[in-house]
């Protein structure tokens, strides 16, 4: 990450990130969903779209109902009312369209008796393993196909379910808090191998994360969940690869992290005086 | 160049010496659990000699081995031995083969737990060694009355153990593999019962224990071979070596059976940290 990029790369990355949107993802049209766990409600009437290609990232305190969104849209729960629809594009809904949708939990969900490859390789043809290895190959993790889950670090093993879940050319990329568990460097590590696969694949992705910085850095829009209801949804253009160091970052994290916390947004110039509001957001950015 | 040299000449007397400390460790536990054992026969042996213990009750156990070595030598011994080794064999995989597969059973399917569980939770109370009157009313005193008690004995506990295992499996991987498409026989191959194999594995140890307890009993009550007859037998002619040949056999048996169960839960086991 350099702090000051320099300008054409901006604009290159940029329009790298634009032309991903060419690319296979697919759209989630999300409408009027609600959910209830034994008559408590989780979710209350979300309305959601999401344009092929496009990066989302929702955030908000545990418990708000943004993991069950995700499961919703991955079809691990069924919706108590409204619908979760797909298209091929960004235009109209297809009836009965599924995009290849493929998810990261927060932990690995590796098999432990598969190795390393057979893992990646889960639900394909044995004919697909030489696919497998170059999906490994591309998390760096290639000369550890023949090793048992069991002996890789918590990065690792993120890393070869990503690859698990890149194996298969995803339309739609779920991510549940999957670096949640990670160390801050490997994070950080992992959020720039998540953004270039996704700049070159074009697949559509959608973030669950307690971390702001983690969705300012990764997403083109942030969505805020409170209490079962989008509260904020806020477009990001900040040009890639985006530099936490950059003011313009900084302000933007200030803001939804702010808002979050359900404090009013301050003024730029009076955030930076106001050192003890500084204090708690930077306590409670990992927390929440 | 230099320090590479330097390095490797550290190096290399260190390695050594951590790998004789290794090989050391690994003679001293190996020679101390055989301690008691060949302490206990010493004292046995020295008993003997100086008369302390009379051969009626406890035969020396050089007598002992005499007489292990005339029925190895006349051919009893292999015989009563493969008899013996037969039954359980058979009586294992009938009993185990019913646990593993009811277990499975009950184990995946929920209508199969409510229809089977009580019941087999019912008969599981009974010891096996109880119904020894009944089976010989049912099935007389020959071979499948012996089948039939070790394997009623096997049964339960490999039947419980598959069925904790599979209900234990990480709902969390399957929940992933069916996101990744598996379903029916290959959700059931590469999730389910991989994830149940410890569990299954320590039942097959227990089982494999309990073969020969039961075994032992069912030779002894009627039998026309296998080394209960032999001990039987023995004793009705005062051979008191014979005796304690079979006893030592028995135990020979359990501890074999018990290092091929460990076997399998190495090799199947081996991608578990906790059998490395």
């Amino acid at each position: 990450m350099q702090n000051n990029p320099a300008e054409n790369t901006q604009v290159k990355n940029a329009a790298e990130a634009q032309s991903g949107k060419h690319g296979r993802g697919a759209r989630v049209a999300i409408d009027g969903l609600s959910k209830s766990y034994a008559g408590r409600e989780v979710l209350k009437a979300v309305a959601l779209d999401v344009k092929p290609g496009e990066f989302v990232a929702i955030v908000g305190r545990s418990g708000c109902g943004k993991s069950t969104l995700l499961r919703l849209i991955a079809k691990l729960e069924t919706a108590t009312h409204g619908e979760v629809a797909f298209a091929k594009d960004a235009d109209g809904r297809q009836p009965g369209f599924e995009p290849e949708t493929r998810i990261m939990f927060q932990d690995s969900r590796l098999l432990p008796w598969k190795r390393v490859l057979n893992n990646v390789a889960l639900g394909l043809p044995k004919a697909a393993l030489p696919s497998a290895s170059q999906a490994l190959r591309q998390v760096g993790l290639e000369e550890r196909a023949g090793e048992w889950p069991a002996v890789l670090s918590g990065g690792q093993r993120q890393r070869v379910a990503l690859a698990r879940a890149l194996v298969h050319d995803p339309e739609l990329l779920l991510l549940d808090e999957p670096l949640g568990a990670l160390d801050a460097l490997t994070r950080i590590e992992m959020q720039q191998l998540i953004e270039s696969l996704w700049q070159k694949r074009g697949f559509t992705a959608v973030l669950v994360t307690h971390d702001v910085q983690e969705a300012i850095a990764l997403a083109d829009r942030v969505v805020l969940i409170e209490d079962g209801n989008i509260t904020l949804d806020q477009s990001i253009d900040l040009p890639r690869p985006r530099a936490r160091g950059n003011p313009a970052f900084a302000q933007m994290e200030e803001y939804i992290l702010s808002r979050v916390l359900q404090h009013p947004a301050n003024a730029p110039d009076s955030a930076l005086g106001d050192v003890s509001l500084q204090k708690t957001v930077n306590q409670v950015q990992w927390a929440i | 160049m230099s320090a590479s040299i330097a390095s490797s000449t550290v190096d290399t007397p260190r390695k050594i010496a951590a790998a004789k400390r290794e090989g050391n460790g690994f003679g001293a536990t190996q020679l101390l659990s055989w301690a008691l054992p060949v302490g206990l026969i010493v004292v046995w042996q020295i008993a003997a000699q100086v008369g302390w213990l009379s051969s009626r009750i406890l035969p020396e156990p050089w007598a002992v081995l005499r007489a292990a070595w005339n029925l190895a030598l006349s051919g009893e011994l292999w015989t009563h031995l493969g008899v013996s080794t037969g039954r359980a064999a058979s009586g294992f995989a009938v009993g185990g083969g019913l646990g593993l597969l009811l277990g499975l059973l009950t184990g995946t399917f929920r209508q199969a737990e409510v229809l089977l569980d009580t019941t087999l939770q019912m008969v599981r109370n009974i010891p096996a060694l109880a119904l020894i009157p009944l089976v010989i009313l049912w099935f007389g005193i020959d071979e499948t009355s012996k089948l039939f008690l070790v394997s009623v004995g096997v049964f339960f506990p490999i039947y419980l153990d598959t069925f904790h295992g599979i209900r234990s499996v990480d709902k969390g991987l399957i929940e992933m593999a069916k996101s990744y498409g598996l379903s029916g026989w290959p959700l059931y191959r590469d999730v389910i019962l991989p994830g149940a194999l410890p569990s299954i594995l320590v039942g097959v140890r227990f089982a494999l224990g309990l073969v020969w307890v039961l075994l032992i009993v069912a030779e002894t009550i009627s039998a026309q071979a296998g080394i209960g007859y032999m001990t039987m037998n023995a004793r009705e002619f005062l051979q008191t070596d014979v005796v304690l040949v079979g006893i030592l056999l028995y135990a020979l048996l359990g501890k074999l059976a018990d290092v091929l169960a460990r076997g399998l839960e190495k090799f199947w086991l081996r991608w578990h940290p906790g059998y490395q």
